[in-house]
């Protein structure tokens, strides 16, 4: 280990407060610095790991940046076809109704292609868990203007910002689905501070372990950055996230199920 | 009160430079390298050791990279 300024007797296992837990992987992140998924995939695998559930666990892994998770993750994975990971979560679950199915996806794959496939999984009441990371942009494509871009805001495909009245209006994926009796708990959390990372981990905890009474789909939506699309350092980019995606997607629980005893 | 000292190890090979750990911290302990990593990024490091082991700039980090240690003096 190199030399460290610290007082060495703190670094010693019995202080330990925090590490990066072994349900990642070992290899290197492929997402550029300062990416949101990064803090999404070890937060879903520290509930993962909190709750001993690593062999019972199946992810769905979709098409976009996260189409890799299965390398990063350390639980079994399936890649879907472009949209299509509640769809293929609904074949997994029913044939095995006693696993943790799960899906990780963009909001080009949720939000667009796979707009049909998201809302009837999520009208059918599957026992999913559906997280859709949303940064309002196509990132692995090169930035191009997504569902969710902001009026106004710029996009390689709208490079005058986008035009409501030609382009339409941002899509609320997330509001649009608690509206459905299928779905049992909705919330949307953001992972660029410690404070909501926190509350982040408590949603996915939440719809993991609604999974196991049967009720319904659990939809947790992370409001992420792309600095790399939005052409701005990760810092900034979290800045701008804040001022002008979370008046748009605001942050908190929109639909959570009656507490049982 | 006992005095609660902190200490983080940074993996600085894995670490990208998105200074994202920067203003998680309280304490405003870490800060960015003018070396380089093997990816040539400016690693983030510790500056003083005034930590208190919150553990925030570990919970922000996307890949990971710091380990914190807390210790009652």
């Amino acid at each position: 280990m190199a030399e460290t300024i610290f007082d060495p007797n703190i670094i010693k296992d019995q202080n330990l407060v925090y590490k990066r837990t072994d349900h990642m992987k070992e290899k290197a992140l492929s997402y550029c610095p300062g990416c949101g998924h990064g803090t999404a995939h070890r937060i879903l695998m520290e509930v993962i790991e909190e709750m001993g559930i690593q062999e019972k666990t199946i992810g769905v892994s979709p098409v976009g940046c996260s189409v890799l998770a299965y390398d990063f993750m350390n639980v079994d994975m399936q890649g879907a076809a472009h949209g299509r990971a509640p769809a293929l979560a609904t074949a997994i679950k029913r044939l095995m109704p006693d696993k943790f199915v799960f899906t990780y996806q963009g909001d080009g794959d949720l939000a667009a292609i796979g707009t049909a496939e998201t809302i009837h999984a999520c009208n059918r009441g599957e026992h999913i868990t559906i997280i859709f990371i949303n940064n309002g942009i196509y990132g692995m494509t090169g930035g191009q203007m997504a569902p969710t871009t902001l009026p106004g805001m710029r996009s390689s495909t709208s490079p005058y910002g986008r035009d409501e009245a030609t382009m339409g209006h941002p899509l609320r994926m997330t509001e649009l689905v608690a509206t459905l009796p299928g779905t049992c708990f909705v919330t949307r959390q953001a992972v660029h501070t410690p404070g909501n990372v926190r509350k982040a981990k408590r949603a996915l905890r939440t719809a993991f372990e609604l999974q196991t009474r049967k009720i319904g789909v659990s939809f947790v939506e992370i409001v992420s950055n792309c600095n790399s699309g939005w052409k701005m350092t990760p810092v900034k980019a979290n800045t701008w996230m804040e001022e002008n995606m979370f008046p748009y997607y605001p942050l908190g629980d929109i639909k959570v199920p009656e507490k049982i005893d | 009160m006992a005095k609660v000292k902190g200490a983080i190890v940074i993996d600085i090979q894995r670490c990208k430079g998105c200074e994202v750990c920067v203003p998680a911290c309280p304490k405003d302990v870490i800060g960015m390298s003018t070396n380089v990593n093997n990816k040539g990024y400016h690693y983030a490091e510790p500056k003083h050791d005034d930590c208190i082991g919150c553990a925030n700039c570990a919970i922000v980090c996307p890949d990971g990279v710091i380990t914190v240690y807390r210790a009652k003096d």
